[in-house]
């Protein structure tokens, strides 16, 4: 019998795949207030897991050179820089001229452009529109400029910004679409709670990458197949912390038992309000949202779409049983249209 | 952003996102996939006919079904095998049944379908066989089974023409997920017009009075399960507006001239294959523009971040009140 929550709302996912007394649902905690963009996440994930080469061109759009999730890169690291205060109890570059350093048609241009991540469909370009005027703030700065700010415009000019980092990384839902939707049984649910794609099983249908309400699986091109973050399944299953965790200089990645991970982010939060940081808030930290909570979750400084997250995210086979109804209600319309058309007249 | 419970207009895209980038993957699906909604569907429809044929003596128009059925399944196996990433692992796909992953219920009802619909077809080759000897037994027994086989696979052939339905809904693509109620009614009827039209294009025209009816039944299907996907808000987009748009467009204005000339057409056999084609054309232009708006709508930010700040803003209205 399955669980009533099956299909959506809380859930602890490794019994409910099957396992018995499972170890601790594991995940990772990743606090943005303190990463420094400095991407050795994204390198140790490449060297432990020896993922491909991702491409090495230039986006233009921001120190962001990866650009998203691909089946070449499992770790990200979005950045964003925008026109406001970093919240702090001083104003960054108080006194300095600061101005603004680029403008929203170059971040237009940086919204078309992409590289060959090896992958399908990989850093898709995006709309230029939307990259004009990318941030909440009333003027895009767009990518950093190459000179110190101000230079040139003078402290007239002047505007306050921040630079938000983030590491971003598959979130190992409690409602994972893409395993759900696998018809091959390559995407499995491990004892600890994650998901991972077999690569001897996976057949290269693409489904998943479909289902993904946070757009993180993708299609190497050379192999066919789908990729995308084990959790380091191979370290866990020796005790061994996560490479993109083990890596991190700051603490930004965190790994551990997910239960107290979300008491650790709860006491940040709290933390950080009380220092003045208004914004800090967290995401996919909550078993009760639309995908029954992330396995990663994350604390943000701004709205998640400004890292490219989607604001509200529902695991799309939560309508599964009323998607079913609907087609055996038109399969039935057909068989009656068929056979009424037949028992008409003759001719 | 409502007023009693219609959209009023399509809201502001005045969203935020990282540098414009699509926070989806767009499908990998190539037009195989595509393709396969139109030959299966075409299949399906093949052996509704076929067996409403058989059971109302039109030999004619029951081989016709028939062979419209075994067509568009070997497509469809095709196009299916030729889209995976690794097609020499396709039989992976049956070493699990799933009911929450639609392409794994629609394998195994292709599966079903596929060797019913061959067998079905191959009988209708009875009569080139010799009378005597061995042949001439085949001959005599391959009626009877193709009646079973004809049967059998017009039984499963309204999963196989609606699931599709299923499989595009069932994804984070905005546009796909958002018209679940309607997709496989528009599939159901699409699937009757394209197997209705090769059946006035190829079938002797004394038999063809049930298509003439049933390409009036598949249009009522398509249009009135699917007129929602045009009320769907912000990703009933993709339908009505540029490429994608103009292909469920064309798909509509094609049915509507198809089943109009095959009511008309009676008397010709002109006009009858005229008609035909209309409404496989019509087929055609529907899957096409309806998988390529899901696309459109996964490339697209706004499609996957501005409904979603909609419903967090009407969550959070309804805390408060």
């Amino acid at each position: 019998m399955p669980h009533a929550n099956a299909l959506y709302g809380p859930l602890d996912p490794a019994p409910d795949a099957g396992y018995e007394d499972p170890p601790p649902r594991m995940g990772f905690f990743t606090d943005t207030s303190v990463c420094i963009g400095c991407k050795a996440c994204e390198v140790a994930c490449k060297e432990w897991n020896g993922v491909p080469e991702s491409g090495l061109d230039l986006l233009g759009m921001s120190y962001d050179n990866t650009g998203a999730l691909t089946a070449n890169s499992w770790r990200h690291v979005a950045f964003v820089e925008q026109p406001r205060s970093a919240g702090w109890a001083t104003p960054a570059f108080a006194g300095d001229p600061d101005g603004p350093a680029i403008s929203p048609v170059t971040a237009a241009a940086g919204a078309r452009t992409s590289t060959d991540t090896g992958t399908d469909p990989g850093l898709e370009t995006g709309s230029p529109a939307a990259a004009a005027r990318m941030s909440g703030g009333p003027e895009f700065l767009g990518m950093p400029g190459v000179q110190p700010p101000g230079r040139g415009s003078g402290a007239e000019g002047r505007t306050d910004f921040r630079w938000l980092m983030m590491s971003d990384v598959c979130k190992h839902c409690t409602h994972a679409a893409c395993l759900d939707v696998c018809p091959t049984g390559s995407l499995f649910r491990t004892e600890f709670g994650t998901v991972v794609v077999q690569e001897d099983i996976c057949n290269g249908c693409g489904y998943c990458i479909s289902a993904c309400p946070y757009g993180v699986i993708d299609q190497r091109k050379d192999d066919g197949r789908a990729w995308k973050c084990t959790l380091c399944y191979d370290r866990l299953g020796v005790g061994m912390t996560p490479a993109c965790a083990q890596a991190c200089p700051t603490e930004s990645i965190q790994y551990g038992e997910l239960d107290e991970l979300r008491e650790r982010a709860a006491a940040r939060v709290a933390k950080l309000h009380e220092r003045g940081v208004p914004e800090a808030r967290l995401y996919g930290h909550d078993p009760n949202d639309g995908v029954g909570g992330d396995g990663a979750f994350f604390l943000l400084l701004d709205e998640p779409e400004v890292y490219g997250l989607p604001p509200d995210p529902i695991v799309t086979t939560r309508d599964l049983p009323a998607m079913w109804k609907r087609a055996g209600l038109a399969a039935m319309t057909m068989a009656v249209a068929t056979a009424v058309a037949f028992l008409g007249r003759r001719r | 952003m409502t007023r009693g419970g219609e959209q009023l207009t399509v809201p502001p895209a005045d969203f935020a996102s990282y540098y414009g980038r699509p926070v989806l993957k767009p499908p990998v699906w190539k037009y195989d996939i595509a393709g396969y909604l139109f030959t299966g569907g075409l299949a399906a429809g093949g052996a509704l006919i076929g067996a409403g044929a058989q059971l109302t003596g039109r030999p004619g128009l029951r081989m016709v079904g028939r062979w419209t059925a075994l067509g568009g399944v070997a497509a469809s196996t095709y196009l299916l095998v030729h889209d995976l990433g690794r097609p020499t692992r396709f039989h992976h796909m049956l070493r699990v049944a799933k009911v929450t992953s639609p392409m794994s219920v629609g394998t195994w009802i292709l599966a079903a379908f596929g060797p019913l619909a061959g067998v079905a077809a191959v009988a209708e080759l009875a009569p080139l066989l010799p009378q005597h000897g061995v042949l001439g037994l085949a001959r005599r027994i391959a009626p009877p089974i193709g009646t079973v086989a004809g049967l059998a696979a017009a039984a499963t052939a309204p999963a196989l023409a609606t699931y599709t339905g299923v499989l595009l809904a069932d994804t984070a693509v905005p546009s796909w997920h958002d018209a679940y109620p309607s997709l496989p009614f528009v599939f159901a009827g699409s699937a009757l017009a394209a197997a209705s039209g090769v059946g006035l294009i190829a079938a002797p025209a004394a038999e063809t009075a049930p298509l003439r009816r049933l390409a009036l039944a598949a249009a009522a299907i398509e249009l009135g399960g699917g007129h929602r996907l045009e009320r769907q808000g912000l990703t009933s987009e993709p339908y009505t507006h540029g490429r994608s748009g103009r292909l469920v467009k064309a798909g509509r204005a094609l049915l509507a001239v198809g089943v109009a000339t095959a009511l008309v057409s009676r008397r010709s056999r002109v006009l009858s294959a005229i008609s035909g084609a209309a409404l496989v054309a019509s087929s055609v232009a529907t899957r096409f523009g309806v998988f390529e708006a899901g696309r459109v709508s996964a490339r697209d930010p706004k499609y996957t971040v501005v409904p979603q700040r909609e419903r967090l803003a009407e969550k959070q209205s309804a805390t408060r009140l």
